[in-house]
């Protein structure tokens, strides 16, 4: 962990990037592996294999954040 | 060429004497005879072999080779070559506003998948174990050396470009954990699939153009002026990953190996898919914002390694599918070690 605050970047187009110290965890409270990585992408656009992380799936179908 | 490198560098440094005449009007001969460097087999693997005294590792020399002065000069002059052959046939695609949002917008329009034949989506379905081991001995001159060509890059950043390469580069290397390191993953995978990790082993086996892929980029690292074309070619690189190693992946699995061959192509799917997003904004937007004047080489950089890479894999497609070995040499025929 990196003692810095977390910020979540919300990436055009594409997944949410989480830096810092955030706890993921499933509904049941049990943690997700973050496999090491300080940074992680979420999905926010549904379609991804490796849920709750990005696969890049979001190029494939178009998703638009409109935001 | 290479071959006049390997004798030289075999005699001891001692007995060399500062200057080697022959060796620079041999290597200014080559470029003068050459009519596409990008594809010559001769300069290509000269010029790996003389970046390869900055890395270590990929031939027996003494390590003061390195910076001697004629060895230097037959380097740059390849090198200039080299980046010459590449602005004719490589166009600066059209430019952005030099803003790090619009900058990286252009990026992922410029490397978007495309649908239709690719080398990846070959491996996943229909290549061979032969096949699928010829792909990976492709990939190791990179990948061996894998996220090192970048890191030349880092004290030549400014500030925001600089931590993002940092932020990407240290997961590259395995956040620590030296296991985890992207070169060991891909070391791992050769073993299990029964192929030599030592770097060089097929080197002879290699076409030009897939050397090129990474003489190329070792050039954009460790040319200051080049750092444009570094960023934008390294964003590039990470744009066009997580797809494809997703394809690759499945392949390595349909021909029946286990995790140990398809953790580096599943550890890319998600690395990636975090390293685009900062590639783009960041570290190739983030160069731009600081240093506008690199717009056009951040985005012809981009442009090389969709096109350099492109011309490597799908020359190797239309073999496969030809019936042929993609390697000058087919796997067979080679002991594994030159
Ligand atoms: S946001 Fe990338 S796959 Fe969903």
């Amino acid at each position: 962990m990196t003692g810095r605050p977390p910020t979540i970047v919300a990436c055009p187009d594409g997944p949410l990037l989480v830096r810092g110290d955030a706890e993921l965890e499933t509904p049941e409270g049990e943690p997700i592996d973050r496999h090491g990585r300080n940074t992680v992408a979420l999905c926010r656009c549904g379609a991804s294999a490796i849920k709750p992380f990005c696969d890049g799936t979001h190029k494939m179908t178009g998703f638009r954040s409109e935001d | 060429m290479g071959e006049a490198i390997l004798t030289a560098l075999g005699r001891g440094i001692r007995e060399a004497g500062e200057s080697l005449g022959d060796l620079e009007r041999m290597t200014h001969d080559a470029i003068t005879r050459s009519d596409d460097i990008i594809r010559d087999d001769d300069l290509q693997v000269a010029l790996l072999v003389l970046h390869g005294l900055h890395y270590g590792g990929v031939v027996d020399a003494d390590d003061a080779w390195e910076w001697h002065p004629s060895l230097v000069a037959s380097r740059v002059a390849i090198e200039r070559a080299f980046e010459a052959e590449l602005r004719r046939q490589v166009p600066v695609p059209d430019l952005p506003n030099p803003s790090a949002a619009d900058v990286a917008a252009a990026l992922f329009e410029l490397t978007k998948p495309t649908p239709g034949p690719s080398a990846s989506r070959y491996l996943a379905r229909k290549a061979t174990e032969e096949q699928l081991k010829e792909y990976v001995v492709l990939r190791s001159v990179y990948t061996l050396k894998e996220a090192d060509a970048q890191t030349w890059g880092i004290p030549r950043l400014p500030r925001r470009a600089k931590a993002a390469l940092m932020e990407i580069q240290t997961d590259e290397y395995g956040d620590g954990d030296p296991e985890r390191m992207h070169s060991a993953i891909f070391a791992r995978a050769m073993r299990g699939l029964g192929l030599d990790d030592g770097y060089a082993a097929y080197l002879d086996s290699v076409p030009a153009v897939t050397i090129a892929s990474f003489t190329m980029m070792t050039m954009f690292g460790l040319n200051r002026s080049l750092r444009g074309a570094m960023a934008g070619h390294f964003s590039a690189y990470e744009m066009t990953s997580s797809i494809p190693n997703r394809f690759i992946a499945q392949g390595v699995r349909r021909l029946g190996f286990g995790d140990d061959v398809a953790w580096y192509f599943d550890e890319h799917v998600e690395a990636d898919a975090v390293h685009e997003q900062i590639a783009g904004r960041d570290l190739a937007g983030g160069l731009v914002e600081a240093e506008p004047s690199l717009l056009a080489d951040v985005m012809w950089g981009a442009n090389t390694s969709l096109t350099v890479d492109g011309w490597g894999s799908d020359e190797a497609l239309e073999h496969w599918e030809a019936g042929r070995s993609a390697l000058r040499v087919p796997l067979d025929m080679t002991g594994g070690i030159r």
